[in-house]
């Protein structure tokens, strides 16, 4: 066959593919290529969002990492909260998902207990648990007080804060106890029985049968936990306004992260640094560095996903 | 071309595409109005008010404005913050609005330096309107910056002292306090402890007090901010150390930062009826002139006393100043209707007759020197006082800085350290705040 044909042949058959890939290569292309180089230009641009962008090379990247004094302790918070709350959001809602796929009676009543939570708003569900956990007025505190028991300063507390974040977290772990449950009742029944044969305990069926079989989903709640603790905004921002008291007046600018910064994280610095100081620049290089740690952290643990799936099959 | 130089070609086109089409998406600002203010137009007016009565007010005042411009119609939409307004002033568009406000006057810095807001000049020329004749200064000053001036105040918020008259005659206490360390005096005074809380407190002094911010606190000490090359001068005006050891010793004096936080904690909402003024746990309260009315609705059980705030010892003669603030008002650069858009900002912030009226309507403090003296402004001596505060010659507001009120949040945040003692040293502690607030201020430029 002549060589023209050969290649107009290979030409159209690249143009075919190309044209079904069009939906997914434009939806990539105008949502994630566009954004993200957007992103990396401005992070080297001085620009407020009105005028013209400006060149300022790695100006905004020293100003992020050595002088703004917010970026180290959000990122220790972001980090913290990816590690406790995501670990615990996994580990609570499988054990929910365990304890509601035995439970004989009622299972729709419990299951429904448990997803509702879920479905409230996040402002309102963290409006809540504020009163709820307020040291001055709110029923918990005065619960322990009568029981004699230390009362935390919860959201006012720099060092209650975040575990009082997690509680509210693991209040609304109904999304997780769904799609655990679901996994649980597809592991095949026949496994177990083979296992209870052989003697194995109930503590090594979970361990050689139910961990393997859904360890994908497992995989799945920790990557969408990890890269929604990376977006984490609503809940911490609601939280240390609310209790903070300072919701602001007339020119006033609310400063995140009350009590001490605790509740700071790296989503509050670009809104606080591109929208409340119209530092374009310097709020890319947050998003920038929340993409390359939410990166990071995928790619960990697909790499560690093979040693979890062979640790079960063992 | 063989092929790994032409995939390299294509990744450099698009990448030069994708910067060019970024660079593309940059706004540009503009002073051309060409419009003929007497034809027959429609303006939107996009302001923050969101509560039932504001949005009648403002509907009110347009009414009035429309009345007098009969070519001229007006779209009101109310509820609009920052946010919105930022993004509707980069985005521009026909649906976008013409005549823009905003509370935040902190950030008129970056409003007028970026051209976010048109510059005002202009028109205010053409108009042969005298501003310092017609606003009180501290009003003009956060309406500027470096010389632009992009918006004008409408109407104003002034700050004082609200006590309860019924707990001054109770502990013998005859006139509210004039200095610092008479007020001192009158907070202990007042104050009831009941173990470790209070049965009541005299005054709220932590910076999260609601409005006993550090800004507040400092406009009682004759003080700048700034030195004359714009560098931060907290460190250098003693005005700044001296507030910040007053305000500590009388956190101290009242019985500590902890236990007053935890008796904060049992506070109401600033903005709601259980606001601890009105249900009586604190006597004495640091505000705006709005506490007044929302007092009132609250139907506090005790007479409400107002005063201005207290001054520094050795600056008696200042007595009356205050802080104070506002809504500032402007016009969008993208408005093809800039003639028209005029008519509505000068209409709403100098007519005597459409300030005196929303003023009236939302209680505010009118935003000029006419509406102040008005005979129709409706007051009684509660509300005198905040009309005195906003005339006093030495009343002010903290500069306008290009990043907006970065500056004051940074100091407010060294405050919280300091009262709760985790910073020891202050002059080392404002040493470091201010070379924060400088490299903040480099960084924004």
């Amino acid at each position: 066959m002549p060589t023209h044909t050969l290649r107009a042949k290979h030409r159209t058959s690249t143009l075919r593919t190309l044209a079904f890939l069009s939906p997914w290569l434009v939806g990539f292309g105008v949502f994630f290529a566009y954004p993200l180089v957007s992103t990396l230009y401005f992070s080297l641009m001085r620009y407020d969002g009105f005028g013209v962008p400006e060149f300022r090379g790695a100006g905004n990247w020293t100003y992020v990492f050595q002088d703004y004094p917010m970026f180290w302790p959000a990122l220790r918070n972001t980090l913290w909260l990816v590690l406790v709350m995501v670990t615990c959001r996994v580990v609570f809602g499988l054990g929910i998902g365990l304890l509601v796929t035995r439970i004989k009676t009622a299972t729709g009543v419990f299951r429904t207990l448990f997803y509702l939570p879920y479905l409230a708003p996040p402002v309102a569900a963290t409006l809540a648990f504020v009163f709820l956990l307020n040291p001055g007025t709110g029923p918990v505190n005065s619960a322990l007080e009568g029981l004699g028991l230390p009362a935390p300063g919860w959201f006012t507390d720099a060092a209650w804060s975040k575990p009082a974040l997690t509680a509210l977290a693991l209040w609304g772990v109904g999304d997780l106890m769904v799609i655990f449950m679901a996994a649980l009742l597809d592991v095949p029944k026949e496994q177990y029985e083979a296992a209870a044969l052989d003697g194995a305990s109930p503590w090594q069926r979970f361990r050689f049968v139910t961990l393997p079989a859904i360890s994908p989903i497992i995989l799945f709640a920790v990557v969408t936990g990890v890269i929604q603790t990376m977006q984490y905004y609503t809940q911490p921002l609601v939280a240390g306004k609310v209790a903070s008291g300072v919701i602001g007046g007339s020119g006033q600018q609310f400063e995140p992260g009350y009590p001490d910064k605790s509740t700071l994280t790296l989503p509050q610095l670009v809104h606080n640094l591109g929208f409340q100081r119209f530092d374009y620049g310097a709020a890319c290089v947050v998003a920038l560095v929340l993409f390359a740690l939410s990166m990071a952290f995928t790619a960990l643990l697909m790499r560690s996903r093979g040693g979890l799936i062979q640790a079960g099959d063992r | 071309m063989p092929g790994i130089p032409r995939n390299a070609a294509l990744v450099l086109a698009a990448t030069a595409s994708l910067a060019l089409l970024t660079t593309a998406c940059t706004g540009s600002s503009g002073t051309g109005a060409t419009d003929d203010p007497n034809a027959g137009t429609t303006l939107t007016f996009w302001h923050g008010w969101s509560a039932p009565a504001e949005v009648k007010a403002v509907r009110a005042n347009v009414d009035r404005f429309e009345k007098a411009h009969p070519n001229i119609k007006v779209k009101v939409v109310g509820n609009i913050n920052d946010d919105k307004l930022n993004q509707a002033l980069r985005a521009g568009g026909s649906n976008g609005p013409d005549v823009v406000s905003s509370f935040t006057t902190s950030n008129i810095g970056t409003f007028c330096s970026s051209g976010a807001f048109l510059d005002l000049e202009p028109f205010i020329e053409k108009s042969g309107l005298d501003l310092e004749a017609t606003i009180p200064k501290p009003m003009l000053d956060y309406t500027r910056f470096e010389g632009t001036r992009c918006a004008l105040p409408l109407l104003g918020d002034a700050y004082g002292l609200y006590y309860n008259k019924d707990a001054f005659e109770e502990a013998g206490i005859t006139r509210p306090p004039k200095t610092w360390s008479e007020f001192s005096e009158v907070a202990e005074k007042l104050t009831e402890p009941r173990g470790d809380t209070y049965e009541r407190l005299g005054f709220m002094p932590n910076y999260h007090g609601y409005e006993t911010v550090v800004g507040h606190y400092m406009s009682q000490w004759d003080h700048a901010y700034f030195d004359a090359d714009g560098k931060s001068n907290i460190a250098r005006d003693p005005a700044f150390a001296e507030m910040f050891r007053y305000q500590k010793k009388l956190v101290d004096d009242l019985g500590g930062f902890a236990k007053l936080e935890k008796y904060r904690n049992t506070f109401g909402d600033e903005w709601g009826a259980e606001h601890p003024f009105h249900t009586g746990q604190v006597a004495m309260q640091l505000d705006g002139e709005w506490r007044l009315g929302m007092a009132r609705d609250a139907g506090v059980d005790f007479e409400i006393g107002t005063a201005p705030l207290p001054v520094a010892d050795d600056e008696v003669d200042e007595y009356g100043k205050g802080f104070l603030s506002g809504t500032i008002m402007g016009i969008a650069p993208q408005s093809k209707k800039q003639n028209a858009a005029w008519e509505l900002v000068k209409y709403m912030t100098t007519d005597t007759e459409a300030v005196v009226s929303f003023a009236n309507a939302i209680r505010n403090v009118p935003s000029t020197f006419e509406a102040l003296e008005s005979p129709d402004l409706k007051t009684d001596p509660a509300f005198k006082t905040f009309l005195d505060i906003a005339r006093h010659p030495e009343s002010s507001t903290p500069p306008a800085s290009v990043n907006g009120s970065t500056y004051q949040t940074t100091l407010q945040d060294f405050g919280y350290q300091y009262e709760s003692g985790k910073v020891k040293d202050l002059d080392a502690g404002l040493a470091r705040t201010a070379k924060q607030i400088d490299r903040d201020i480099e960084q924004a430029k």
